[in-house]
């Protein structure tokens, strides 16, 4: 079992936190920092998480910051939260290539960042969004561990039908243009949508899915890419 | 310089880049660049301690003041003067009858689809002038959902001039700025602004019925500039758009709370993404499943008129991808109706409303 943390920089929209079903319990400090939010149930510390979520008094308040505000809590979480022995952190980030791009970027600088996955849906307008935050990447000299496409086709519960939805292939696609890994695919999958609404861990839940199975081979891939 | 104590070396560097100075220029602006920093450390500072803000009545003068540096700066009103560009921008917009902003908490819900749809559908009438600003600089994907990829944007004498898709309808985006589809706008808030700020000054638009900006999801620099930049020349109020499930509707209410702290109002709600219906068993799914009431509740909640709901449909996305109207492309698709429905809607409103002021 590998001990994992997850940093949520979404200041604006953070939904990690309901993704996981940790409610809104209030951060703690010991001596060396925040302690971060545990989401799993058996309280064996394997997955922390850190969001800006848990510092809200009221969830419906939005959070109306300029840049340098982001960037000075985007630091704090970083250097201030004491994330313990971990074995992999993840950061959650907004679109674009922005203040909380950089600012993740400028304060992990001192460690080793291994990379980025990127995700996109299959259509040509999300394609042309992560053309340039594949840019961004190269230009922080961020290492590209792959790409994901997501919501990647529909099949109908019903009878089977597959629809593409937001179109199909265009993650694959990019992936050649610009010579990146390309992970996987993840379908359009009702069942994981009401999993994340309600919190629950889909993998425990629907491990015979072809979406469960699409997941386990990009992590799989990615610990790979890691390991080597 | 005394910001040097307050802000890490790496902040103040990338201040100093976002303002262009070099070692050379630096001794003939320090004063220039010390106001401008100390604002900027101020911003940082305010989160970090107690500052009442810089642009608060209190600036200078409250306890939490006491021993910081720029406290002379903000007492002497330096730091609350409002932006000439706010008066430039209001007699711009004086020949813009209405301003319409398109919102979202959250990112992926379809706001540049509905603003390009939104456009399309108020331009369908030739008798009516339209202008789609697109103000998500990170990620500007109208140009694309226009059909107008690879398009230049030229100066004359008035300004800038935008991209024309037909007659009536002209588009502004930072995508005409870029030579290649490839090119990373990576800039930081300032910069931004500075941007939207040019977009909305610069821009000749000429006599214009309907404004409609499409924004970044979130509630941060580009919401904060379009609302201050156009608090004198008034909005008339924001579209939000949201998907069925709790997840988005978590960050739409946030995105709500915004509108009503920069006193912005809100024409509507749309619910898009709403169901799914198989066009070989035509059964509905819901993708995106409305777990906690949907945008319905959510609107009875908060006691906002929720304009419609667009379902899925692959050809929405496809017409987007091929740059061109999904309202032509398929007029008598159900979600076609839904856009048609809420477009008359949003018609309507500004018949019956004008402009209000927005303070920021």
């Amino acid at each position: 079992m590998a001990a994992v943390g997850i940093l949520d920089v979404d200041l604006c929209g953070p939904s990690i936190p309901r993704m996981l079903s940790v409610g809104k319990p209030e951060v703690h400090q010991c001596d060396s920092g925040w302690v971060p939010v545990y989401a799993d149930p058996q309280q064996q510390q394997q997955l922390a998480l850190m969001s800006i979520a848990f510092l809200l008094e009221d969830s419906d308040e939005a959070v109306i910051w300029r840049g340098p505000k982001k960037t000075a809590l985007i630091g704090q979480f970083v250097s201030d939260v004491a994330w313990g022995e971990l074995d992999i952190l993840l950061v959650d980030t907004p679109p674009g290539t922005s203040d909380e791009h950089l600012a993740v970027l400028e304060n992990l600088r001192k460690h080793r960042v291994d990379g980025a996955v990127l995700v996109t849906t299959p259509q040509a307008v999300s394609t042309g969004d992560v053309r340039r935050e594949i840019t961004f990447c190269k230009k922080t000299n961020l290492k590209i561990l792959g790409i994901v496409e997501n919501m990647s086709g529909f099949v109908c519960p019903h009878c089977s039908e597959c629809s593409n939805i937001f179109s199909k292939g265009g993650g694959e696609e990019l992936a050649k243009l610009t010579g990146s890994a390309f992970l996987g695919s993840v379908p359009l999958d009702p069942l994981l949508t009401e999993s994340l609404e309600e919190g629950r861990d889909f993998l425990q839940a629907f491990p015979e899915s072809s979406t469960f199975t699409a997941i386990s081979h990009i992590a799989n891939t990615l610990l790979n890419s890691l390991n080597a | 310089m005394q910001c040097e104590n307050i802000c890490d070396t790496t902040t103040l560097k990338i201040m100093q880049s976002e303002l262009g100075i070099t070692g050379k220029k630096e001794s003939k602006l320090r004063h220039n660049i010390h106001v401008f920093l100390c604002i900027a450390c101020l911003n940082l500072l305010s989160f970090l301690l107690d500052c009442p803000g810089t642009s608060s009545d209190q600036a200078g003068k409250s306890s939490a003041c006491q021993g910081c540096p720029n406290q002379s700066i903000c007492a002497s009103g330096a730091t609350k003067a409002p932006d000439p560009a706010i008066e430039e921008i209001k007699q711009k917009m004086t020949s813009v009858k209405h301003k319409i902003l398109v919102l979202s908490g959250k990112g992926g819900v379809g706001k540049s689809t509905f603003s390009a749809h939104l456009s399309h559908a108020l331009a369908s009438d030739s008798s009516k002038e339209v202008a789609l600003l697109d103000v998500d600089i990170c990620g500007p994907s109208i140009p694309k959902i226009m059909g107008l990829e690879g398009e230049q944007v030229h100066q004359s004498g008035s300004g800038w001039s935008p991209v024309y898709v037909e007659d009536n309808l002209a588009v502004m985006s930072i995508g005409f700025l870029l030579s290649s589809p490839d090119d990373a706008v990576i800039w930081r808030g300032p910069k931004k602004n500075g941007m939207i700020k040019q977009f909305l000054r610069d821009v000749d638009w000429g006599e214009v019925d309907y404004l409609i900006v499409d924004t970044p999801p979130g509630t941060s620099d580009e919401h904060l500039s379009i609302v201050q930049y156009l608090s004198g020349a008034g909005i008339d109020g924001a579209v939000i758009i949201t998907t069925p499930q709790e997840v988005s509707l978590q960050d739409v209410r946030k995105e709500i709370r915004f509108c009503k702290k920069v006193n912005l109002p809100i024409l509507g709600v749309i619910e898009n993404m709403s169901g799914f219906v198989c066009p070989k068993c035509k059964n509905t799914s819901q993708i995106f499943p409305p777990t906690t009431g949907g945008a319905q509740r959510m609107c009875e909640e908060l006691n906002l008129p929720l304009l419609g709901r667009i379902p899925l449909d692959p050809r929405i996305g496809k017409s987007c991808d091929e740059g061109k109207s999904f309202l032509t492309e398929v007029p008598d698709s159900p979600a076609a109706a839904a856009y048609q429905s809420i477009v008359q809607k949003i018609r309507d409103y500004c018949a019956s409303h004008s402009a209000s002021d927005v303070s920021c």
